[in-house]
């Protein structure tokens, strides 16, 4: 589904990606770990197109198609979603009106009419219930005085509405306590199939108790320097990154 | 002949056509001297150090129509907030449209200032109020003052409520090639009455207008008046607006400008708070593009302890506009406790577009609250990010922030079809079709 191969961006001249290779298949659940500025995030935002990075080197395919000078919105219409660690907030846009606009901005893009009332009624409600999500909360403004848990929901929600192939959560964890962890958990692990695609960004260990990826990265220094199982998300948890840190530099 | 000679001239035409011997008109003749002496204002004028004349003063402006115009009232339903009932004051080229009103006398008066300025049973609301809290001193308006003769004139008895808002809508037709407006009007709000205005200036062609509109609001003791300033004329009309608010205890003003469109668009909003426990609310939207300039310059005049004023202008200018933003607050030394809050928040969306503010203080009280905060800024790209990554296109994308940017100030509308309308307003200026009514 996704193929990355020596992936090189850098912000404002200053390198940050310096050759990441990586195969997401579906059905699969990556988990990409490391520690603070080695390009984890970077990782998620080039993949998604944010415009301030550029790409120097390499190539990211996407379902054999090259993502290249593709803009955000249409990786979106193509089915790739970023799950923010920091959702933006909007006032006065309630968070049903919100996924109307996203939902439809997609169709239109596909060449399809808009989503008839009713059927998008239904499935805001449909996927509401699957995250246990109070009906108030999506008369609410978007993001707007949410708490973190909140914020996060809602993420895992337009994921739901969404239905990306390839989802991506960037930090998902951070800020969370451990029931609204549960319960944003839940909601991920209710929506991975066999035809979709997950990776988490995190740098802890703590998310992969409740969401089992399939394999481990440790990215360090702008390149993925170990790849294993989900158990080397267990060995990381014990050790700490300052032992690959080291084997990275011999 | 420039604009000034022309204007002293047709003085004297336009007293053979008023009541000299009315005490108001003792009023005009000192209003002309003083708009004789000081003229119009310059850019050396620290109030007008951003906001030019010049081009209009050498305009030719028909200072009186020279004929009666109509208008079918489906040519012009679209401005009217049609989906609600409401009183009309309607003006086709300053003169009075009696086919496109709705006046009442029905235990409030809502009707016109001619007859106000002319019919004895009105004789004693004029005397007290007319011309009491505009300022003498202010060219601009000692030229409207001098001028006076037709707009609207709105009182509202002790704990009277009318049963619907007042429109009042100024059209112009274009039948004179350039054509200058100085509505007059006078709205009394007497203790615990309550009343909702909606202002509006049309021109409905390409020729020149520019309106100098003058208005004096009284808000007695427990009074609340809810004024909307719809702001959305062509590329072609200026509007001066001076407004000015006399408030007593307890009483709670707010004026709502909508500020769209329009060549030169200048807001003059003084309040004066004579009273205790006293509540001044401005909020301004800008949303401007082209050429088009707006000077929005507030006053609040803090003259009694236990008083609150609250300022929120949000301005978004694109292309080659300009804004000016001056707040100025004025705290007497007696008005302890005073509680005055100014916000004022710019997104330049283009590298042409231009604002200056300036909130302009000047505290003679020592235990009061006062905060003002201002920002010139453009959009967060990484909201523009986010939203994109749900599929939302770069322009739409930019529309809704823009809208969320500007929305809070929409919260305190208190006539939905306004609100709805105005919505629909900004999602047009913004060009954007969000897919559901904002």
């Amino acid at each position: 589904m996704l193929k990355i191969k020596n992936l090189h961006a850098s912000v404002e001249g200053k390198k940050i990606l310096k050759g990441v290779n990586l195969e997401v298949n579906a059905g699969e659940v990556h988990a990409i770990m490391g520690p603070n500025g080695s390009g984890k995030s970077t990782l998620a935002s080039v993949i998604a197109g944010k415009e301030e990075f550029e790409v120097t080197q390499g190539s990211i395919e996407f379902e054999g198609e090259d993502l290249d000078e593709t803009s955000p919105e249409e990786r979106a219409h193509k089915g790739v979603f970023l799950s923010f660690q920091y959702p933006v907030e909007i006032p006065g846009v309630s968070v049903t009106n919100f996924m109307k606009t996203a939902i439809n901005e997609s169709r239109k893009a596909k060449g399809l009419e808009d989503m008839p009332a009713k059927e998008m009624l239904k499935l805001i409600r449909e996927k509401s219930e699957m995250l246990d999500i109070d009906r108030k909360f999506l008369s609410r403004s978007l993001n707007e005085g949410f708490s973190g848990g909140e914020k996060k929901r809602n993420e895992i929600f337009q994921m739901a509405m969404l239905e990306p192939k390839l989802s991506i959560l960037d930090e998902t964890d951070s800020g969370l306590d451990i029931d609204a962890l549960r319960i944003v958990a839940n909601g991920v692990n209710k929506l991975r199939s066999a035809d979709k695609a997950t990776i988490l960004i995190t740098h802890y260990q703590r998310l992969l108790e409740y969401i089992i990826p399939d394999f481990v990265h440790v990215i360090h220094d702008g390149k993925i320097v170990k790849s294993g199982g989900k158990e080397l998300a267990l060995e990381l948890e014990e050790k700490g990154y300052d032992w690959l840190k080291q084997e990275a530099t011999v | 002949m420039d604009l000034k000679d022309k204007l002293i001239s047709s003085f004297m035409a336009f007293e053979n056509n008023v009541d000299v011997e009315h005490s108001v008109h003792d009023v005009r003749v000192a209003a002309m001297k003083n708009f004789e002496i000081k003229g119009f204002p310059s850019k050396k004028e620290e109030n007008w150090k951003y906001t030019s004349l010049n081009s209009l003063q050498k305009t030719d402006f028909s200072i009186f129509p020279k004929q009666e115009n109509t208008l079918e009232y489906k040519d012009v339903k679209k401005y009217f907030i049609h989906e609600i009932d409401s009183y009309k004051i309607v003006f086709v080229d300053g003169i009075y449209s009696s086919y496109l009103s709705e006046t009442t006398h029905d235990g409030v008066d809502i009707c016109l200032m001619s007859s106000a300025l002319t019919k004895p049973m009105y004789k004693q609301v004029i005397d007290v109020y007319f011309n009491k809290i505009a300022s003498k001193d202010e060219s601009l308006t000692s030229l409207n003052t001098a001028f006076s003769r037709e707009g609207a004139y709105i009182y509202i008895p002790k704990n009277k409520m009318p049963k619907k808002p007042v429109e009042i809508l100024h059209f112009a037709t274009g039948n004179e090639a350039s054509l200058l407006l100085q509505p007059r009007n006078l709205i009394v709000v007497e203790e615990n009455a309550e009343l909702q205005v909606i202002e509006r200036h049309q021109s409905l062609t390409s020729n020149e207008v520019l309106t100098n509109s003058v208005t004096e609001i009284f808000a007695a003791k427990s009074a609340i008046v809810d004024y909307y300033k719809i702001q959305n004329d062509n590329a072609t009309a200026s509007l001066i607006d001076n407004t000015y608010i006399d408030q007593k205890d307890k009483s709670l003003v707010k004026i709502h400008s909508f500020c769209f469109g329009g060549k030169l668009t200048r807001n003059n909003l003084n309040f004066y708070q004579n009273g205790e426990y006293i509540d001044s609310t401005m909020k301004g939207v800008t949303i401007l593009g082209e050429k088009q300039h707006v000077d929005h310059h507030t006053l609040v005049h803090h003259k009694q302890p236990n008083c609150e004023s609250h300022q929120d202008y949000k301005g978004i200018y694109g292309e080659n506009s300009t804004g000016v933003f001056n707040g100025k607050i004025i705290v007497d030394k007696i008005a302890q406790k005073t509680d005055a809050f100014q916000q004022n928040n710019n997104i330049l969306v283009s590298d042409k577009a231009t604002i200056n503010s300036k909130p302009q203080l000047e505290i003679f009280a020592d235990d009061v609250k006062c905060s003002h905060g201002c920002t010139i800024g453009q959009l967060d790209n990484e909201a523009l990010f986010y939203l994109q990554t749900r599929g939302i296109p770069e322009k739409e994308a930019r529309a809704l922030l823009m809208y969320a940017f500007a929305n809070n100030v929409l919260a305190s509308v208190r006539i939905p079809e306004l609100k709805t309308r105005i919505n629909k307003l900004i999602a047009k200026k913004l060009g954007v079709n969000l897919g559901f009514d904002l």
